[in-house]
This record gives structure tokens, C-alpha cells and sequence, in this order.
């Protein structure tokens, strides 16, 4: 591991560099849901938007080809927002329909 | 993969890990866990976090609390590299309802019997310890502090690196097809065959979590526990402002800061039918919105990044079985946690360890098996979100 990986910022949301991901990958942590559970890889505001293109280069290059990577699960919703903004939406649809 | 072992365990949650490890430092190391997706992949991975203290029943205080003790010390038990995140915040528990409140009082009684340092608070007073709670209709509270929050993906990743370092084996992507018996199978249990080939085994343990009824079924046995999808939604992280888990049953609601900073709150759902769906909805962000945003107002303005949702494992009185089946040799379970499974984990592992291998009971289990329900002796448990 070079000197230079500890400065790359992979997942720039939860601050990890790519010496923490190919730490990672090396402890056997070989698809993207467990590298997020186990690291908060892509668990931040940008839901691995940045990263997750990244981490996946570097799975192929420990030996699973992307063909054989499992996709990891998307989740809701796509842009961060508000409970106060839910929550306000949420009431004038109840009110709309009154 | 191994072709036999003593004891395969079915589910890689974090009590198949923590039976897993709880056998082999007992010096049974023989064991193999079988995982279907990866590890905590179910609801371990996907519950609320909170380990609380503050039930209503003997045994589930008696489970928690001593399971309390054992996160106290896990990272040094378990020489975990990383850290479990335990926070101890508390859990402060509202009351809206004459009901309710009498509920609680019974409670307190209980658990203050069990040594317990919990109290009940006025409504002045439990926005003393969570000053942004919207006091609004509450009678009364009730507060401990030595509830809070512990990471369950590092729990289940401590005890299956402590298990593996005593010789456990765990398959992960591996799906259990069958449980072989003695004779016509009404005997004694033989095997396991799996995706990935057959194990020959004396001892299987059911801790499928949502999935339990089904494992059931491989031996023939009809079990009562149903699963239900729970959905949660958590926030971008803030600086630290909330303490403890506030909770409260009259809503169906609970919302913890975890130590990272984010929110992570849920609800309950009378309207959920059983199934097997964790697919999340619209409407739970919604009716989580507005309802979270009343009672703790200041997270209006804080984002929402994820939501998914889980299974409770349900019993008819929301409390687990554990323990061997006598109709069954050799097949023991840990299933039906009814929403609760990740804070008992620690003492779920300890429990099925000793029920295995014949050793005295930390605390009796006898009444936690699955001949209660034909008994009609139903353990029910008040305080379920």
C-alpha cells in the first residue's frame, strides 16, 4: 500500500480513503453492501453516487470481475430532503383532498 | 465446504454468530453458520440500533439486562479491532394515555425489582433530559439511562471474527435446501444440504429470523411466528442534540441520534399485513415526517438520506422461543424476537450455547420454548413498537 492511497478520498461523505477501501477489501469484505455496512462506504448524503464506480474498480482489481460483482441495493430517495419538507408536502396533499 | 459438523447453525444474523461463538468458547468449535446473502444481510442489518432495558415481562429484563452487561465489555471480550459503538444515552419512554401510563407504572415496579435504575418523569421533566421534545398531551415518561444504541453491523462482524478465530466456519451465500432426519424422518436430526453441498450434523439451530417458520418447516414442525415489514428512515448527520431513544407507543414511534451524528427513527404499522415484502414506501416517509416533526420539532430541517425496511420475526406473545424442541432431537431455535432480536443477541448466544450443550442455565429457558403456546402459557410482552 503506497503512501499516496492514504490521501485518495474515495467516499468523500464519510471520509474514507483508498487505503481504508483496499484495507477493506483485503479483510474478505468483497461486495458493496458489506463494505457499507461494515465501513459506511456510499452510506452518506450522496448514497455512493461518487464513490460507488470507484469501489467497484477496485473489487475487480482484488479478483472479482464486475460481471461477477453483486449490484448492491439502491435506495430511497434519490436526492437528500428535509423531514420538514415531507411533512409539509405531506399535510397540503391532506388538505387538497379535503 | 466441511462435510460434517457438531452443531449448523441456519442464519447469519447476529444471534447465529453469537451462538456460533458463545458454542465454540464453550469448546465445541465443530460449528458451521450457514448465511443465505452475506452476514446481518436480514434484520439484523436492517434494525433500529436501540438496546433497551425497559420491557415489561421477567424474561425479557432479565435477557436485557444482563445482554446490557455484556456490550458494556464486548470490544475487550471479543478483542474487537473496531468498536461496537455503544452508546448509553438512554431511552426515554412517553405516555399519552390513563392506560398507558398505569402500563408504565406497572413497569417501573418491575424493572426496578430487577435493580433497574429507571424512573418516571413528569412531563417538565422529560424535557429536562430531551429539551426539543414537544410536551404536547404527554402524562408521563419514563427514563434509563443505561439503554441506548450499539452498531449492529459491528457486533455481528465482532462475534463472527471471534468465532471464526476458534475454529467456526461460516458460508455466507449459501442457502440451507433441507434438514435430513433419523428413519422415515421423524427421528433425530441427521443433516443439512445446502446450495453448496450436504453437511451430516447431529445439531441444527434455527435462527432465521424472518425466515424462521420456513426453517420450521424443513423438519416438519408448524411454528406461530409470522414476519412483518418495519420501515425506518434515517437522517444526514447533525452535531450532537438527543441523548436518549425517545420512544413512544401511543405514536408507533421511536427516533435515536446515533453516535455518528444521524437520526435513525421507525414505526409501527397495525395495518401491515404478514409477508415477506422489505421493499420500503412513500407513505412511511410521509406519515415518519409529519409525525416525527411534531413531536421533535427541530428535525425539521434535518435531510433524510435512506430508508429501507425489515422483518420483526413475530410470536403471538412477542416474545421469543428459544431452546430445544423435544418432538425434534437435535433441533434447537433461537427465533420469533418480535422486533427485539439485535439488544438480547448477547445473551440469546450464551443462552442456546448452554441449552446445547447441556450445561446449567444462565437463566431458565424451559418457559421460552415453542409447547408454551399449546399451553396456553403466553409470556405477553406490553411494550412493542
Amino acid at each position: 500500500m503506497s503512501e499516496i492511497d492514504k490521501e485518495i478520498i474515495v467516499c468523500r461523505c464519510e471520509d474514507l480513503t483508498l487505503a481504508d477501501v483496499r484495507m477493506l477489501i483485503s479483510k474478505g469484505y468483497r461486495t458493496l453492501d458489506e463494505l457499507r455496512r461494515i465501513g459506511r462506504l456510499g452510506m452518506g448524503p450522496c448514497q455512493g453516487k461518487t464513490c460507488r464506480a470507484l469501489v467497484q474498480r477496485e473489487l475487480q482489481a482484488a479478483g472479482t470481475p464486475l460481471k461477477h460483482q453483486l449490484p448492491g441495493t439502491y435506495r430511497p430517495p434519490t436526492r437528500p430532503i428535509t423531514l420538514g419538507s415531507v411533512a409539509a408536502g405531506s399535510r397540503e396533499e391532506e388538505s387538497e383532498r379535503a | 465446504m466441511r462435510n460434517s459438523a457438531e452443531v449448523v447453525i441456519i442464519g447469519g444474523g447476529v444471534n447465529g454468530v453469537a451462538i456460533a461463538y458463545e458454542l465454540a468458547k464453550r469448546g465445541c468449535a465443530d460449528v458451521v453458520v450457514i448465511e443465505r446473502d452475506y452476514l446481518g444481510s436480514g434484520a439484523t442489518g436492517r434494525c433500529g440500533a436501540g438496546v433497551r432495558q425497559q420491557w415489561g415481562t421477567e424474561m425479557n429484563l432479565r435477557m436485557s439486562i444482563a445482554s446490557v452487561k455484556k456490550f458494556e465489555t464486548m470490544n475487550e471480550d471479543l478483542a474487537y479491532a473496531g468498536d461496537i459503538e455503544f452508546k448509553q444515552g438512554g431511552y426515554l419512554l412517553l405516555a399519552y394515555t390513563d392506560a398507558g401510563w398505569d402500563q408504565f407504572k406497572k413497569n417501573v415496579s418491575l424493572q426496578q425489582s430487577f435493580g433497574l435504575a429507571v424512573r418516571s418523569c413528569t412531563p417538565a421533566e422529560a424535557k429536562q433530559i430531551v429539551p426539543h421534545l414537544n410536551t404536547e398531551g404527554l402524562l408521563g415518561a419514563t427514563f434509563n439511562q443505561t439503554d441506548g444504541h450499539c452498531n449492529p453491523f459491528h457486533v455481528t462482524d465482532a462475534y463472527a471474527q471471534a468465532a471464526r478465530r476458534l475454529g467456526v466456519e461460516i458460508y455466507t451465500h449459501t442457502e440451507v435446501v433441507g434438514i435430513r432426519r433419523e428413519g422415515s424422518g421423524r427421528g433425530g436430526i441427521v443433516g443439512v444440504d445446502t446450495t453448496k453441498g450436504s453437511i451430516a450434523t447431529p445439531v441444527v439451530v434455527n435462527a432465521a429470523g424472518g425466515w424462521s417458520k420456513p426453517v420450521a418447516g424443513m423438519v416438519g414442525l408448524d411454528i406461530p411466528t409470522y414476519s412483518e415489514r418495519h420501515q425506518i428512515l434515517v437522517t444526514e448527520p447533525i452535531a450532537p442534540m438527543q441523548g436518549p431513544m425517545v420512544m413512544s407507543f401511543h405514536h408507533h414511534l421511536y427516533c435515536q441520534q446515533t453516535p455518528h451524528g444521524s437520526f435513525i427513527m421507525g414505526l409501527g404499522d397495525s395495518s401491515e399485513q404478514s409477508g415477506y415484502s422489505s421493499r420500503s414506501t412513500w407513505q412511511f416517509v410521509e406519515e415518519m415526517a409529519e409525525k416525527i416533526t411534531w413531536l421533535l420539532p427541530p428535525l425539521k430541517g434535518v435531510r433524510i438520506v435512506r430508508q429501507w425496511a425489515g422483518l420483526y420475526n413475530m410470536t403471538p406473545d412477542r416474545t421469543p422461543i428459544l431452546g430445544p424442541v423435544p418432538a425434534v432431537p437435535g433441533y434447537f431455535m433461537a427465533v420469533g424476537f418480535s422486533g427485539h432480536g439485535f439488544m438480547l443477541a448477547p445473551m440469546t448466544g450464551v443462552l442456546l450455547a448452554e441449552s446445547i450443550l447441556g450445561q446449567p442455565a444462565t437463566i431458565p429457558i424451559e418457559k421460552m420454548d415453542l409447547g408454551r403456546f399449546a399451553r396456553g402459557e403466553f409470556f405477553i410482552e406490553p411494550s412493542v413498537v
